[in-house]
């Protein structure tokens, strides 16, 4: 075996020993592949989860007791209100979200075709409810209604259907999207942390120092760094996938596992080299921590992980080509949502290549830069 | 409280202390007399640092009695009574001090601690520093002195207080000799003008223990003896107290152990065996001098010395000869080859080993040893052999599968030595190799030295600060200030100056050399008339009412030291500003630009109307049409196309004829909420060309049977980021300032300079207070250029009362800064502290504040943090201010539990803070 070869080996096993008898990290690593991944998969909550709605029924008719009854948990919290005063001061407040009033009169109305109109009062400040809320809202209404009516006279007009299909997802389980965007954010985190912790653990204990006296070179100890923690956070993630995702949650996946993987490799081989990077730009774990904080949001929240590139500002979406998350992102969500395979994700390929390769030139430029003051 | 017993400063009965399951005091009784020096000899860990810590009352007492100051030390009252008459200067150059204050700095910073004003203040610290020779560097950041200027800025600080009874744990290690000589002289002047002050010093320089009215010997927790040195010395029959104390120690650990006797260098035929040359070698970084041409030649087999203080030089001298440093001027050679950092054949003739132990703690010593080996390209058929051979030379085959840390320190350095020898070099680069070790131990290291040098023919360059050390090598340079003063074997540098021993030479060649920079601007016995007229410390009763100048000195120096910290002042300053900017963007829900596609197989006007209707919208972009069903499939799974829809053929026949007709739309699920959010597009856009269809054709079935008036409130257009950016701000209002104050207190904890609130009147609220003042500052200013941003970048408009967010602001600060607090008691690292802070407040905050769920939806354990949690309440205020046009009168349901809370928060981290370690 080539001595440089056999050197970068040996040097990443001796990390793997470190990571081995560090059980803070260890504990991490676990911790972020299995509780967490299933936590944010199942504690994604549906969209509509107890949206509370106060209810103001003014016509106390068969009908509008019919409607009233209609709303109830999971996805509202009813709560029946006397008067209209009492909808400001609680929509004000925050405590209701939705509120229905239905006018006296309304059972009679609709029955003489009069088409009378039910309010529903919306706080728009809860985006997520608000929209998909009154929606939803609407058709338990209008369901009603057209129920109460059918009973009453018998007629129906074919129409023009719309057939909504949910292509990939067809229950649009929240499961799904949670459990493999929690595995994305964290192989990227860990991967960082790791190989950043594992270069400040060294120079912290003053073991760099024997690194750089003994006949190894600053690429080979960066080198090993870079395949021992990528290959930890890569077995777990793996781990992740077949047991946590597959096996606990029983998401089915669609693509190619073997080909995420492939991409998770070289996505680690980016953010590993920013690992070091950033583990050169600072002197200790809690500066290095810090550091994490404010690298790691933009990366994580601006990927498109989640929530759509589209929606972002122009200049946003362009800055974050050149993180690797981004392309990650992309090509993770393309193989393990919608069975993509290479000849659609090749575009994310090459920038993943392309950026690990920037990131690994830069950052080993900067470790023989720093590397005489860190000993 | 008073010193009615004058006799004894500090009495210890049968006190023992443990650390976990180490032992580090055992049964420990003793009597320290008032008035006088007591010295505890001893080497690292064998509870001298203890035993300090248990008098000065920093440390909690376990098991036993301590008195000091005719008082109990368990009795809270008595030590906030004493502690303003004790002074302790904890181990550590400049432990206590805050390293980018400035003299000056640490002076006033401790002077208002001990409640003088600032004349007072001045006076003192003017009279300290003329005194000490710091008077002409105090704008210097006190991490920037000399290792000897830093411990007399310890004693400045300590005695800023004219105390009556200073402990100093080690106060002159890693000190050139000068400087030490200077600092008891400086001790003794002090304890001349305060008669009556009584001083205890550890000490690993047995040399200097000389000077002690009497001393005690130390080891594993348990005191050998007591007496004057010169008993000591009696006592043994020996004529050095290092002597003495290996006398001292029980019989089994001196086993072994013999007197010391190097074998002179036999003279070499050619002198051009030359191991080591360096030539005018220097190094600078910036503007400071570190290493300065320093010249010498060291020949093969020869033990040579490099003596000097901490900071002097030396380190960087081997860095640069072994290539971890470049050196900025000069030249040096390495056996005839010049030395070049990128030279690897070099590096395999070299074994060094650095000042602290410095392998790795996380392999087995095995594993240090074979790593070490195969590193050095020793054949794999021998690495196993090869480390064993190591560990039977150096008595380490007992300890093979153990790891470092789990060893004493003895075996450590023998372990460091093994690991630095293992591929058999030439040359051993040693870096202070014998620190903190005990004399036995010191003893045998020299031993394996020795027998490396005159039988292996190994070059050995060491460097060390002990003078019965450099006397042991065959020649020594004694260095100072980056220079070497001297070359010579120690004899006859002792010779040349017609000294008494080395340590005093080594002082003429300080004076010479013009090291008297520090040493005092006017004698201090003009000083005497000042001190006696200095009032008594103020009356201990007035001192634990909490104390607007002592909070407020904390606050000051807290400012000052965030100020100098380019990270955190970053962090505070513009993190959550960065961070609203990215959630600002990040969670936007809205959902536009969406792409879509039509295969349209019916192709009629019919068919290209429905397309167009949902082409027309802002919200979708059209892509080209689709020709089949494989092609929706493709572009569909290459995530182009959020939408495709399938217009059956025969759609607009069907559609006249009045049968039912389905219209396909599958939409990209890959996103859940997303899907949902296009769905209702979708449905609506549906909905809307039946309506317009019906009102064209004027048909039937057009209109329900009731309508539905649906109004959003607050946000008409139902846009994320006026939804978003109130609710983004109590978050960020909560973790950053929350994360800062947790850092702040737990620093001082890892740093050491916790011990001022041990050893201070210091109290833990206005500690506290003290340190969150600033924080509650910043966050204010973060609050406010928050709110700005979201009026001005993210143009949402503030419909409410300013006043009344900005009040809520002040108390939800005093909130977060308060969690921070909170998690700083139980936290003892920043990286804890860090992430324990994070995940405490992003999870409540996020979850059960009413950000996503309403907290009137929540139910249980979530549903009761919801309730009392500061960020619920103040969510609900920057909703109502921002979104909602509210005011005071319509928020002050959410303001009472919000100003609830601050007194709670408070002082449940007062309460939880402890004043002493344990």
């Amino acid at each position: 075996m080539d001595a440089r070869i056999a050197n970068t080996y040996r040097l990443g096993v001796k990390e793997l020993w470190g990571l081995w008898r560090d059980p803070v990290m260890l504990v991490l690593v676990v911790f972020f592949f299995t509780v967490s991944v299933y936590t944010s998969a199942t504690a994604m909550p549906d969209i509509l989860n107890k949206a509370p709605i106060a209810i103001v029924d003014e016509d106390r008719s068969p009908l509008s007791e019919r409607i009233v009854s209609a709303f109830y948990p999971p996805q509202f919290l009813p709560s029946s209100l006397d008067s209209l005063a009492g909808i400001d001061a609680g929509l004000d407040a925050g405590e209701y979200t939705f509120a229905l009033v239905i006018p006296t009169g309304f059972q009679r109305d609709v029955l003489a075709g009069r088409q009378p109109a039910i309010q529903l009062n919306v706080d728009a400040t809860r985006m997520s409810q608000a929209f998909s809320g009154s929606g939803y809202a609407q058709q338990i209404i209008l369901g009603e209604v057209a129920g109460f009516v059918a009973r009453q006279r018998a007629t129906a007009a074919p129409g023009v259907d719309l057939a909504l299909r949910a292509r990939f997802n067809p229950t649009l389980d929240h499961r799904w999207f949670g459990s493999v965007m929690a595995i994305i954010n964290n192989v990227t985190m860990l991967s960082i942390l790791l190989t950043g912790a594992a270069l400040i653990r060294e120079r912290e204990h003053g073991t760099i120092e024997h690194l750089l006296v003994m006949p190894v070179t600053p690429m080979q100890i960066m080198l090993s760094k870079v395949w021992s923690m990528g290959l930890v956070v890569l077995v777990a993630a793996t781990f992740s996938l077949f047991f946590v995702v597959q096996g606990l949650l029983d998401v089915r996946i669609e693509g190619s596992i073997a080909l995420f993987l492939g991409i998770a490799a070289l996505h680690l081989f980016a953010t590993t080299s920013m690992g070091i990077f950033m583990a050169t730009m600072t002197r200790t774990m809690p500066q290095f921590a810090m550091l994490l904080i404010l690298v790691l949001l933009p990366l994580q929240m601006l990927s498109g992980a989640s929530t759509p590139r589209e929606s972002m500002p122009v200049f946003v979406q362009q800055f974050m080509l050149a993180a690797p998350t981004t392309h990650f992102v992309a090509a993770a969500q393309a193989i393990l949502y919608r069975g993509a395979g290479l000849p659609y994700v090749w575009p994310q390929v090459l920038w993943l290549a392309a950026i690990g390769t920037a990131f690994f030139a830069l950052s080993l430029r900067r470790f023989n830069r720093t590397l005489g003051q860190m000993a | 409280m008073s010193s009615s017993t004058p006799s004894v400063a500090a009495r210890l009965d049968a006190v023992t202390h443990h650390y976990g399951k180490t032992l580090a005091l055992a049964e420990v009784t003793l009597v320290v007399p008032a008035g006088r020096t007591l010295g505890l000899i001893g080497p690292d860990g064998v509870g001298k640092s203890t035993l300090l810590s248990l008098v000065a009352g920093a440390r909690a007492v376990q098991q036993g009695r301590v008195e000091a100051l005719g008082g109990d030390m368990a009795d809270r009252r008595h030590r906030e009574g004493v502690c303003a008459r004790i002074a302790y200067m904890p181990q550590g150059l400049g432990k206590n001090l805050y390293p980018t204050l400035s003299v000056d700095e640490n002076l006033q910073f401790f002077g208002q601690l001990f409640g003088h004003d600032a004349a007072e203040r001045e006076r003192r610290i003017d009279e300290l520093t003329r005194s000490t020779g710091l008077h002409a560097f105090r704008q210097r950041p006190a991490g920037k002195l000399s290792g000897g200027m830093k411990q007399k800025l310890g004693l400045c600080c300590a005695l800023i207080h004219d105390p009556d009874l200073l402990i100093l744990d080690e106060p002159t290690t890693g000190v050139d000799p000068l400087a030490r000589s200077q600092f008891w002289d400086l001790i003794a002047r002090i304890r001349a003008e305060r008669v009556g002050m009584s001083v205890i010093v550890a000490t690993a320089y047995m040399d200097e223990a000389q000077r002690f009215d009497s001393l005690v010997a130390m080891d594993a927790g348990r005191i050998l003896a007591t007496g004057t040195p010169d008993a000591l010395l009696a006592r043994t029959r020996t004529t050095h107290l290092e002597a003495a104390f290996v006398a001292l120690l029980p019989p089994q650990k001196r086993a072994g152990h013999r007197t010391l006797v190097i074998p002179p260098l036999p003279a070499t035929p050619g002198a051009a065996d030359i191991a080591i040359e360096a030539r005018d070698l220097t190094m600078r970084f910036g503007d400071f001098v570190a290493v300065d041409h320093v010249s010498f030649r060291i020949r093969r087999g020869e033990i040579f010395g490099f003596l000097g203080s901490n900071g002097c030089g030396k380190t960087t001298t081997m860095k640069m000869l072994t290539g971890l440093l470049p050196a900025s001027a000069g030249r040096a050679w390495l056996f005839g080859h010049e030395v070049n950092p990128k030279d690897i054949a070099t590096r395999r003739r070299v074994g060094y080993m650095s000042q602290a132990f410095s392998l790795y703690g996380e392999l087995t010593v095995a594993q240090n040893l074979e790593l070490h080996a195969r590193l050095f390209g020793v054949p794999a058929s021998e690495v196993t052999e090869r480390a064993a051979h190591m560990a039977a030379r150096f008595g380490l085959t007992e300890s093979m599968d153990r790891l470092p840390d789990a060893l004493p320190l003895g075996l450590r350095q023998r372990l460091s030595l093994a690991v630095a020898m293992v591929h058999e070099p030439e040359l051993l680069i040693l870096d202070e190799p014998t620190s903190g070790v005990d004399p036995v131990a010191r003893d045998h290291f020299w031993e394996l030295l020795a027998t490396l040098s005159r039988r292996d023919g190994v070059t050995i360059f060491v460097s060390t600060h002990f003078m019965n050390e450099a006397e042991r090598c065959d020649r020594i340079s004694l260095m100072h200030a980056g220079r070497v003063l001297v070359s010579d074997s120690p004899a006859a540098i002792v010779r040349k100056r017609a000294a008494r021993d080395l340590e005093e030479a080594f002082i003429a060649y300080l004076v010479d050399a013009g090291a008297r920079g520090d040493v005092p601007d006017r004698p201090v016995a003009t000083e005497a008339a000042h001190a006696t007229t200095v009032p008594p410390t103020p009356d201990a009763r007035h001192r634990h009412v909490f104390s607007l100048a002592r909070a407020w000195s904390y606050s000051v120096r807290e400012a000052l030291e965030l100020r100098r910290d380019p990270v955190r002042a970053t962090l505070a300053l513009v993190g959550s500003l960065i961070l609203m900017f990215i959630m600002g963007f990040g969670i936007n829900m809205d959902v536009q630009d969406l792409t879509f596609a039509v295969l349209d197989l019916d192709q009629t006007a019919q068919s290209r109307d429905y397309a167009l209707n949902l082409g027309g919208s802002r919200t979708f972009v059209e892509r080209p049409a689709l020709a089949s069903e494989a092609e929706l499939d493709r572009r569909m799974r290459s995530g182009e196309l959020s939408l495709a829809l399938v217009i059956p053929p025969g759609f607009a026949r069907d559609v006249a004829r009045g049968h039912g007709v389905a219209i396909g739309a599958y939409i990209d699920g890959a996103m859940p909420s997303r899907a949902e959010t296009i769905a209702g597009y979708v449905q609506g856009m549906h909905q809307a060309w039946l309506a317009e269809r019906a009102r064209a054709t004027g048909g039937t079935g057009s209109g329900g049977p009731a309508v539905i008036e649906t109004r959003f409130h607050y946000n008409p257009a139902v846009e994320s980021l006026p939804a978003m950016v109130p609710a983004v701000i109590p978050i960020l209002l909560l973790m950053f300032p929350a994360m800062l104050t947790a850092l702040a207190v737990v620093r001082e904890k890892e740093l050491g300079s916790i011990l001022n609130l041990y050893v201070t009147p210091v109290t833990r609220s206005e500690f506290l207070f003290g340190k969150q003042l600033p924080y509650v500052g910043l966050a204010l200013l973060n609050f406010l250029a928050m709110a700005l941003m979201a009026v001005t970048v993210f143009e949402v408009p503030m419909k409410g009362s300013f006043a009344a967010l900005f009040v809520a602001a002040v108390l939800y600060t005093v909130c977060a800064t308060g969690i921070g607090l909170l998690a700083s008691t139980f936290t003892r690292s920043q990286v804890a502290a860090l992430f324990s802070t994070m995940i405490g407040t992003m999870i409540p905050a996020v979850q059960f504040s009413g950000m996503i769920d309403p907290v009137s939806s929540l139910e249980g354990a979530g549903a009761f943090i919801g309730r009392i949690y500061p960020a619920s309440h103040f969510l609900t205020i920057s909703r109502g201010v921002f979104s909602k046009g509210l005011g005071f009168d319509d928020l002050i349901a959410s303001f009472l539990p919000l100003a609830l809370a601050v007194p709670v928060i408070l002082a449940t981290a007062v309460l939880l803070l402890r004043k002493q370690e344990t």
